[in-house]
């Protein structure tokens, strides 16, 4: 009988092409998403004189630089409009299929491809963007990669890499009301650190992980690369059928059922061994916010900010410091005393209609004390919100309704937070000067960035909760 | 891409924990096409103030540290964003090595890549190495790849590094050019594939 193997070991052996003695494996990739920040590669390819190989495998999204406001037609800052248009006319040569402004299914890569069943359980996706870890969310095998890799996989449509220790993280038991796969990836970061998944593909397991949505998943897949890791991913299951039954790009019919045996084949086996294994109990997860300059400076609502004074250890002292200053908060103050200046709802992280729909719950018939903008995650999900009239409700709460792409989060569109301000924000890193030089970010859920809207101030969602359809 | 064996140079310390890629290149310079120097950025909001002037205390702003060709830094540097640019920034600010005890793991193949070395030592040898930096700030490390040693001052340490990317920085070696010997592989893979996961070609959709 084989030895018995874990998810990352089937999807890895399932696209290992050579493994040369030295441990490096050259693997075969299913599906290479392309964007605006691209263009290094592309440049790569002009200079060898060679071409995509192939293009029917890749796919090309404009979401990094694309503005949320005013005209996608005629953008008026001209830097950006020479990006957008770089991306049009790379995949253009190319023959490589773009989601481009003009198309309705436009957004941000990492909701675009699941959104059209590109992403699909089993396949090895690799893009230009750290956040790429989100199609694990399928079970997928997928993964970031830089600029010089990006030509390599464009080139030849492999890639060489070394495989990861294997982490699994399990979440049993039942989430409280109001808890959602934010918190949980929140609580695994503050819990195992920045780097606690460093050089490791995680697999999420456990009863609460089961029980996520397929959104609630990408979530949480799309958050491991902030605990470090290579990698991050789910079983596909009954749920995650269920989702790309449909799908454009998904199999169909006849072909979809086939589909469905082979992706069932899919999981760990019983007896299967990990390198290291982690376990969160869902009961006890409470509404988490972050408080600093990395996501591992993550916090309970109900929590209070460190104070440095009160640690023993000098370095960490000062690391403590360091964030506390940058971010203009008291040592030893009530998270939620923590006033906020503006809230953004969008992202690769939380953008999708569920999350859109979570934001509307709590702001329905109330008003946000501070400006804010909520970007769907891609053209299609704004259309549905839109038809779901969830739009008016950001609206009525005084929110602005922008169009779909990276904005705030990276905020190389313009979509800026200004100098020393604070924003509550649904994305995915709270680094100095993210979401603009001087900015300050807190990261969270999106109910809990509209119950920072609502209240002015960092705040627990759940009491906002009370007798309201969530 | 240039071969990295032996190299004695001035050393910056930079005590940050975390230090992400948004830090090394904000994501604003991101446009710049690879002819420009990324070195002037490198850092950018860490080594200028809001009015673009230099940071006296920033440690690459000191006299000692400015031609700096090796850094040293804390635990998890170089996470988050994918942005190549971190390592064009590092390189073109004349940076050959970074010495910490870890490294974010898509900013390790990058610099990979393009010939940056990053040597990991244990934290507490990190946080000596910087302390010995602080004290005497001229003084010179030499870092050896093919003994895989750290040489500061009286001390010496030993660094760890992926023995193939240690191959293939000694060597300078191109991805490309290993890839294209495996040619006939890949396409049989591919043929193979396709019977053996029918389903993974996207559906013709326009």
């Amino acid at each position: 009988m084989s030895e018995p193997q874990t998810l990352i070991d089937k999807l890895w052996a399932a696209h290992e092409i050579v493994r040369r003695e030295d441990g490096e494996a050259l693997l075969w990739v299913d599906r290479h998403y392309v964007h605006e920040g691209s263009f290094h590669a592309f440049t790569r390819l002009a200079e060898r004189g060679v071409g995509v190989a192939e293009p029917g495998l890749t796919f090309g999204v404009a979401d990094h630089y694309v503005p949320t406001r005013g005209s996608r037609q005629e953008i008026a800052n001209p830097e950006i409009a020479r990006m957008v248009r770089q991306v049009e006319e790379n995949t253009a040569k190319h023959g490589v299929k773009l989601f481009g402004l003009d198309d309705p299914r436009q957004g941000i890569v990492h909701v675009v491809g699941p959104e059209q069943g590109l992403t699909l359980p089993g396949l090895l996706i690799v893009c230009g963007d750290s956040h790429t870890s989100t199609h694990g969310a399928l079970g997928a095998y997928a993964f970031g990669i830089g600029a010089s890799e990006v030509a390599h996989v464009l080139m030849t449509q492999t890639i060489w890499q070394r495989k990861p220790r294997r982490m699994r993280i399990t979440v049993d038991g039942r989430l409280a009301p109001g808890i959602v796969a934010k918190d949980i990836a929140l609580g695994i970061i503050a819990k195992i650190g920045a780097d606690g998944a460093t050089s490791h593909g995680i697999e999420f397991a456990g009863s609460a992980i089961r029980g996520l949505t397929v959104e609630g998943r990408l979530t949480l897949c799309n958050m491991s690369i902030e605990a470090g890791a290579r990698c991050g991913m789910i079983a596909p299951d009954a749920t995650t059928f269920a989702y790309l039954k449909g799908r454009p790009y998904a199999p169909d019919g006849a072909d979809f059922d086939r589909a469905v045996e082979a992706w069932s084949e899919l999981t760990t086996d019983d007896d299967a061994s990990f390198d290291r294994e982690v376990d969160l109990t869902a009961p006890e997860i409470a509404p988490i916010v972050t408080w600093g300059t990395s996501p591992e400076h993550a916090l309970p609502i109900d929590a209070s900010v460190p104070d440095p004074a009160r640690e023993g250890d000098e370095a960490r002292a000062r690391y403590l410091r360091e964030a506390l200053d940058y971010m203009g908060i008291a040592p030893g103050k009530k998270l939620t005393d923590i006033a906020v200046d503006r809230v953004f709802i969008g992202s690769c992280t939380n953008s999708r209609i569920e999350d859109l729909r979570a934001a509307a719950a709590v702001l329905a018939g109330r008003t946000s004390k501070v400006p804010g903008l909520v970007s769907a995650g891609s053209s299609l999900v704004k259309r549905q919100a839109e038809e779901e009239g969830l739009d008016r409700i950001f609206r009525d709460a005084g929110l602005e309704w922008g169009e779909s792409g990276c904005s705030m989060c990276v905020g190389i569109n313009g979509d800026l937070v200004a100098p020393g301000e604070r924003c509550a924000s649904t994305t995915n890193r709270n680094f100095r000067g993210r979401q603009g030089p001087g900015a300050r970010t807190h990261l969270m859920s999106p109910a809990m960035v509209a119950a920072a809207a609502v209240t002015g101030h960092l705040a627990d969602v759940r009491p906002l909760l009370a007798g309201r359809k969530v | 891409m240039d071969k990295f064996t032996r190299l004695t140079a001035t050393a910056c310390p930079l005590d940050v924990t975390n230090l992400n890629t948004d830090q090394l290149v904000p994501a604003r310079y991101l446009k710049w096409p690879r002819s420009a120097d990324m070195g002037k950025v490198l850092l950018h909001d860490l080594r200028f103030d809001a009015d673009g002037k230099e940071r006296s205390d920033f440690p690459l702003n000191r006299p000692a540290w400015r031609d700096a060709k090796i850094m040293v830094g804390a635990r998890n540097f170089g996470c988050g964003s994918s942005r190549e640019a971190a390592v064009y920034a590092l390189y073109d600010f004349g940076i050959r090595c970074v010495i910490a005890p870890s490294f974010g793991d898509i900013f390790s193949g990058n610099a990979v890549q393009n010939g940056l070395l990053l040597a990991a030592v244990t934290e507490a040898e990190a946080a000596e190495i910087m302390a010995t930096l602080s004290a005497t700030p001229d003084l010179p490390l030499t870092v050896d790849l093919e003994q895989q040693t750290i040489l500061c001052g009286n001390r010496s340490y030993t660094f760890s590094i992926d023995p193939v990317r240690r191959m293939r920085l000694l060597n300078g070696w191109d991805d490309l050019a290993l890839t294209d010997s495996f040619r006939g592989q890949i396409l049989a893979f591919k043929t193979s594939d396709k019977a053996r996961r029918p389903w993974v070609t996207p559906r013709s959709a326009t």
